[in-house]
């Protein structure tokens, strides 16, 4: 019979016992006597937000498929296990095997997020694994990072011995073989980290040296080991068709964020707005052949059980055989009990059409993210959504029988006003009023039009990673001047507007521009019990304010200082094939309100052509 | 058709609560392509209705839930393929077509459930067997009853249809349904006070081992009121 690693008595007092049992269907299991490499895979959140990613499902499959490897999970224990294992010296353990993660050979960490930078190191800790990789020895584990927040891994240098830049389907094989080789031919750590490092995507931040100017400022980041490569290249699948994909699935026993089928069915984005660093490095856009989807709908489907099938991408509307797909997916299983769950697609007949059928209208809402009030600011991001595109497509749906519409925005973009800031409840009052002119008879009731504005965080590898932010203050005052904004307009009592949170911007500014030097604060805020902070209720502003008191880390210096276009930024280091130049070009493009068209209408020389994949070769239609 | 399905639930499954084994088997019928029949309505859902659920943390070897079939498929099959798509500590055991009037189908008949109490900490006294005796042979069997307004002493001998034990371990039944209701625990709670034992000194795994419904010709267990699908 299974083991656990938990004895009886704390799983029947903790919260969710399921979410660290382990035996769920589909997860390997494996005769640990036949493996050379023993992998924990680990999401440092809550089980049910690591069960629905994608990535770690990729991942773990791939993996698998190796007869000399056996991959696990693991995700962070919450806070009321949390404490029993600190308290009883529990050492954290991996799902399948229940066993300690200090046996395992690597300890891949996928980091999503910047809030979930103090679960890394609880990771660490319950693990009972040295923080620092400058105090880890032989026997201990490999730690390495992965996923979209390496793109910067600044902040978490101390901690890993290697980051894996980019997607994972491409040289994780290379790098399990050389690890295998070192251990077989008796290398030390320090044997395989150089080895590591001259594969094509590894970084290893200790063979690094930064020195800084007087202004704090990065002076010099020059490789000191040989091994060492000056420019670390994003990895790319260059055929996402022909590739890995999990046909099984693991289905949670509990419900997981995700409890779905999920179908990826392109990565990257042609539209190219000017604050998404997902647009920027995942290109180029990459389709997945429409035969893969259909047959990977079925196996997983058969695999899994699941009652509902999503798409995945980011922007599905983009992809050129969505027709196709979606009326497979009704025709085959729509009768079979199986729900359809499309992501938000663009407003159009088609898109109308198709949730008329696969949603109860009365019941969901319509979602357009024009992400700023006015069309100048709206030219400034690059996003191509006109207030005539969204007043048509909600237009459309009030007279298919919505009332209820979503609009996301951001607050304090660049070059932002006070008239941009008052266009969100203009532009959430025309939509209102478009409700209205449809004659009383035909229409049901009131409608409703939810208004949510996050607060604009500038990301590495974007047009906008110049820019600077603001305080947390005022962040506050530009929501204030939004909301008040909205109890003047005429429709008011169908208008609602509501705001995130703005110290967790704060924050998340730091982590996502910061450098080295901003470990300290990360380290300091978990030793001061800072945990879990993506989660509101955990999250104690507080304490992380003094964490950068006490180790003398200035917030202004990350947030609030205008960087030159030729500073040397700590990710530079890093070759996502956008070049500089082209980041450049359109951040001069933003001051100048000047749209660039998405890579399908006309290739804007962003650089990512020299990989020839996706749309930079597609022929034109 | 109407079908009655029985399983066992052991080791670490018994961490799933009740929710979320109706989740599981939801998928597991259709990973095992059973033709099983959905509700109408805008969002149709199995028409699955599970008998007195298990509380987290008991093994069972008597679990039951009903449900209907648009086609019939034989009994054997079934199992086969249900088996084929379960975990470990999950076992499919028998799958029977029921009447469907209302004295066999509908989870409301269940009337009673034999468990076993095994000991888990602490050590029995060398005469265990015959204090169960002399215990259940008391003419009453007082107990606290606590609710949210008052507490009050109930007897529960009424509700134990018999008690003895056996290997360091005890074997009951016990009223249980949503007419009377009886937890083994409270059982067990009382067994502790009569023998002057504390809960902290002495604790018990609970393991369900059949559940039953009430009929003309007396108890007889959910899967009896059954017949072979061939």
């Amino acid at each position: 019979m299974r083991k656990t690693a938990l004895s009886d008595d704390i799983l029947m007092e903790i919260e969710k016992p399921a979410r660290y049992i382990g035996n769920e269907v589909n997860s390997v299991v494996k005769d640990k006597a036949e493996i050379d490499i023993r992998f924990a895979m680990c999401f440092p959140d809550v089980y049910e937000i690591g069960m629905s990613h994608l990535g770690i499902q990729i991942l773990y499959d791939m993996f698998n498929r190796r007869g000399d490897t056996w991959c696990e999970r693991v995700y962070s224990p919450w806070t009321d296990l949390d404490k029993i294992m600190r308290e009883q010296n529990i050492p954290l353990f991996a799902l399948e095997s229940q066993d300690p993660l200090k046996e395992f050979d690597f300890i891949g960490i996928t980091i999503q997020y910047e809030m979930c930078y103090t679960n890394i190191l609880q990771i660490l800790d319950l693990g009972q694994i040295p923080l620092l990789a400058s105090e880890r020895g032989d026997d201990i584990p490999i730690i390495i990072g992965g996923g979209s927040c390496v793109y910067n891994p600044e902040p978490l240098a101390d901690f890993f011995d290697l980051f894996y830049i980019g997607e994972g389907e491409t040289v994780y094989d290379q790098l399990l073989d050389v690890y295998k080789a070192n251990k077989k031919a008796g290398g030390t750590r320090h044997d395989f980290l150089e080895a590591a490092a001259a594969i094509e995507g590894i970084y290893v931040p200790a063979f690094y040296d930064i020195a800084y100017h007087e202004d704090g400022t990065i002076a010099k980041f020059k490789p000191n080991n040989q091994h060492a490569q000056e420019k670390i290249k994003k990895q790319m699948v260059r055929d996402v068709s022909d590739t890995f994909y999990p046909d099984k699935p693991v289905v949670p026993f509990i419900k997981a964020t995700q409890d779905r089928v999920v179908l990826e069915i392109q990565r990257g984005c042609i539209r190219g707005c000017r604050f998404c660093q997902a647009g920027m490095i995942y290109r180029p856009t990459r389709e997945r052949n429409l035969e893969m989807l259909k047959e990977y709908a079925y196996k997983m489907l058969e695999s899994t059980g699941h009652e509902e099938i999503s798409l995945s991408s980011l922007s599905s509307s983009d992809y050129s055989q969505l027709k196709e797909l979606v009326t497979f997916l009704m025709k085959e299983f729509s009768g079979k009990g199986i729900n359809i769950s499309l992501p938000s697609l663009r407003i159009d007949a088609f898109s109308l059409d198709v949730m008329q059928k696969v949603q109860d209208i009365r019941r969901s809402s319509l979602t357009f993210a024009p992400e700023a009030g006015t069309q100048r600011l709206r030219d400034v991001i690059n996003k191509g959504l006109t207030e005539e595109i969204i007043l048509d497509g909600a237009g459309q749906a009030f007279e298919g029988g919505w009332t209820k519409v979503k609009l996301y925005f951001m607050l304090g973009l660049p070059s932002e006003t006070e008239e941009d800031m008052k266009g969100i409840a203009h532009l959430s009052e025309a939509v209102a009023r478009r409700y209205y002119e449809i004659p009383k008879e035909q229409r049901d009731g009131k409608c409703q039009i939810t208004a949510s504005s996050s607060f604009f965080v500038p990301k590495p590898f974007t047009p906008f990673q110049w820019v600077t932010m603001h305080s947390s203050e005022e962040y506050i005052e530009k929501a204030i001047i939004v909301n008040q904004e909205f109890k003047a307009q005429h429709n008011r009592k169908s208008l609602r507007y509501n705001w995130h949170e703005a110290d967790v911007t704060v924050l998340e500014g730091v982590f996502a521009r910061g450098d080295r030097r901003v470990g300290a604060v990360l380290l300091e805020a978990y030793h001061m019990g800072c945990l879990f902070d993506a989660w509101s209720e955990e999250f104690d502003n507080d304490k992380w304010l003094k964490a950068f008191e006490n180790t003398g880390v200035d917030i202004a210096f990350y947030n609030l200082r205008e960087r030159s276009l030729d500073e040397l930024l700590p990710w530079d280091f890093i070759d996502i094939g956008v070049t500089k130049q082209f980041l450049q070009r359109e951040y001069e493009n933003a001051m100048a309100e000047k749209v660039t068209p998405n890579c399908r209408s006309r290739c804007a020389g962003c650089g990512m052509g020299v990989f020839e994949g996706g749309v930079c070769i597609e022929s034109p239609s | 058709m109407k079908v009655r399905v029985k399983f066992r639930k052991n080791g670490a499954m018994k961490f799933i609560g009740h929710l979320d084994i109706m989740r599981y088997f939801q998928k597991a019928m259709r990973r095992a392509h059973i033709p099983i029949a959905f509700s109408g309505g805008y969002s149709p859902h199995m028409i699955m209705s599970f008998a007195h659920p298990l509380g987290v943390g008991l093994t069972s070897d008597g679990e039951y839930f009903d449900i209907e079939l648009t086609e019939p498929i034989a009994g054997i099959e079934a199992i086969i393929r249900l088996n084929a798509a379960m975990v470990e500590g999950m076992e499919v055991i028998s799958f029977v077509e029921i009447p469907s009037d209302k004295r066999s189908a509908g989870m409301s008949i269940v009337a009673a459930a034999d468990y076993r109490c095994i000991l888990k900490k602490g050590e029995l006294p060398d005469h265990y067997i015959e204090l169960a005796k002399s215990f259940y042979a008391q003419p009453e069997i007082m107990i606290m009853k606590k609710t949210k307004r008052s507490e009050k002493m109930v007897d529960i001998h009424p509700m134990i249809y018999s008690f003895e034990a056996d290997e360091q371990s005890f074997v009951m039944q016990v009223a249980t349904g949503s007419v009377q209701n009886l937890k083994p625990s409270l059982v067990m709670e009382a067994f502790l006070n009569y023998i002057n034992v504390s809960s902290e000194e002495m604790s018990f795994y609970y393991h369900r081992i059949e559940v039953y419904a009430e009929t003309d010709q007396g108890l007889k267990t959910l899967e009896a009121l059954g017949t072979e699908i061939k």
